[in-house]
């Protein structure tokens, strides 16, 4: 089974990413990622850009709204995902708790949906 | 004022209910083998209970009162149910001797059998410590699932499953054959033991699951060894873990930063914990038979001794993890060999052992990884000790020791 965690992420661990030199969390994640890697669950992933760089796009009735910034005003931020190959969620649940943003935010373990993607890819 | 008298109350109504909240649940469900139930029937009687005290006073006896009303209810429950034919055989036996317990002071302990029903070979041994927890302690299925690293909702499902089969699957509630007993017992401490989740803190390492229920788990052995005294290994599990609590207040120095066990000040152990673990190893020790949790114990006793003398003798360790190893060789119990043997005898004879081990099995193992970094450093192997630090540091999921492995690997 495939599980996405999505990295939630406080304004603090937003900014260890100006550090200058090697900040512990993203010690931490190069790390973990090779934990990933090396356990050979890690199927892909990426960090995003910082949330604010972001724009939301609606249409609605017609018309094209654009909004400056994430969907969602919230103090915690999406800010990267991370897709393993795992037998559970119990298994991802652990991979979740060892994941260095858990203590810097949040983790949210979601299993990706194939069969709609059956439908959509056909 | 009466404000206050209420809130005393309440206090008491908590503290009933957790002293006596497995005797009850025992007592209620060993003869309908309704777990859940009785749980029910409980939580009704303790909810009464916190408008009929306050207005009338604690009861005399307040565990009496509340299995009376339980039972009461649970009573009702089955005549309502009245589908299954064996419930009336059920009601029997729970109103037979009603008379005599509304007297009595004291009811019959089942907390025995209702352990060995939740470590029962049938039931998922990933279940076995939720299920003490639960019916045993009272605790719900929320903070047990926050202890195990699984969604409440999925918690409380396999627990509802599990007393569906204990119910349903005609598990015994009873004490096993004096044949079986050994076994039987052995699965019942292993849950005690998860509940407790030893950190390793010996090796930079945390072992995961059940972190946080250490008290729990204390107050479990404590139960079982009241019902099973002279029982070496019960013993055994409670000096065990009385040792590694001991060491809670040294674990973290003033900033919350991880300091490993052979750095801890000694000053800051537990002397009552530490000399309360000795008397059981003692008293178990009489036996003759070292057991698994005797042999844990004893590792626990001689880092504890660094306290009297200073030093640490690493060979007593060595000593007692190859009994550990001949029993059954654990990945744990490999892995603190190595770090022992390591210390007794060079840091070369303790990779070796590390070396034996299968990659496989090691690959989401942090300790092995923290173990392996710290003796490759120590054999001038850097870029493998780096290897190895950068494993144990993703494996991690203590910030504290993730930090400390960050700060050693430089």
């Amino acid at each position: 089974m495939q599980f996405a965690l999505l990295i939630y992420e406080s304004p603090d661990a937003f900014a260890s990413r100006k550090s200058d030199g090697p900040h512990p969390y993203t010690s931490a994640w190069r790390a973990y990622h090779k934990a990933l890697v090396e356990a050979g669950v890690f199927v892909g992933g990426d960090p995003l850009e910082l949330p604010e760089t972001g724009t939301t796009i609606r249409i609605q009735q017609g018309k094209r709204g654009v909004q400056d910034g994430p969907y969602a005003d919230t103090k915690e931020q999406l800010g990267g995902f991370t897709i393993l190959e795992l037998p559970s969620l119990d298994a991802a649940l652990e991979w979740a708790a060892r994941c260095p943003a858990a203590a810097y935010g949040a983790v949210e373990v979601r299993a990706l949906a194939p069969e709609l993607r059956r439908r959509i890819v056909g | 004022m009466s404000e206050t008298s209420t809130e005393v109350t309440h206090r008491t109504i908590e503290r009933v209910a957790r002293e006596s909240y497995g005797r009850l649940v025992a007592y209620l469900s060993v003869h309908t083998h309704d777990v859940a139930a009785a749980e029910d029937a409980l939580s009704e009687a303790l909810l009464k209970a916190l408008t009929v005290w306050p207005r009338d006073g604690v009861p005399q006896n307040p565990g009496a009162w509340l299995l009376t009303t339980a039972r009461r209810s649970l009573i009702d429950l089955f005549r309502h149910q009245r589908v299954v034919s064996d419930s009336e055989a059920d009601l029997v036996l729970l109103t037979g001797n009603s008379e005599e317990v509304t007297l009595e002071t004291k009811f019959p302990d089942e907390r025995l059998k209702l352990l060995f029903v939740c470590a029962h070979p049938a039931i998922d041994p990933n279940l076995h410590t939720p299920l003490m927890l639960q019916t045993v302690l009272g605790l719900d299925a929320a903070r047990i699932a926050g202890a195990f690293l699984i969604s409440p909702k999925t918690m409380g499902q396999r627990l509802v499953r599990a007393k569906a089969k204990i119910r349903d699957g005609g598990i015994k509630f009873e004490i096993p054959e004096l044949r079986d007993l050994p076994q039987r017992l052995d699965a019942v401490l292993e849950a005690i033991y998860a509940a407790f989740g030893l950190g390793w803190d010996d090796m930079a390492g945390v072992d995961e699951g059940g972190r946080g229920l250490a008290e729990e788990a204390i107050w479990l052995a404590r139960v079982l060894l009241q019902l099973m005294s002279g029982e070496a290994e019960v013993q055994g599990l409670l000096a065990l873990m009385l040792y590694c609590e001991a060491r809670r207040a040294a674990r973290r120095d003033r900033d919350g930063r991880y300091v490993p066990l052979s750095e801890q000040d000694p000053k800051l152990w537990s002397m009552p914990l530490i000399d309360e673990a000795e008397s059981h190893l003692a008293e178990a020790a009489k036996g003759g038979q070292p057991g698994r949790f005797q042999l844990e114990a004893a590792i626990q006793s001689v880092h504890a001794e660094r306290g009297r003398s200073g030093r640490i003798e690493w060979s007593a360790i060595v000593h007692f993890y190859e009994q550990l190893n001949v029993i059954s060789p654990t990945i744990g119990r490999r892995t603190g060999y190595a770090a022992a043997l390591a210390e007794a005898r060079g840091a070369e004879h303790g990779l070796a052992v590390l070396d034996a081990i299968d990659q496989d099995a090691v690959a989401a193992y942090q300790p092995y990884w923290a173990v392996r970094a710290h003796l490759l450093e120590r054999l001038g192997k850097g870029s493998e000790s780096l290897f190895a630090y950068d494993r144990a540091i993703g494996l991690a999921e203590d910030p504290a020791v993730r930090e400390f492995l960050l700060q050693k690997r430089g």
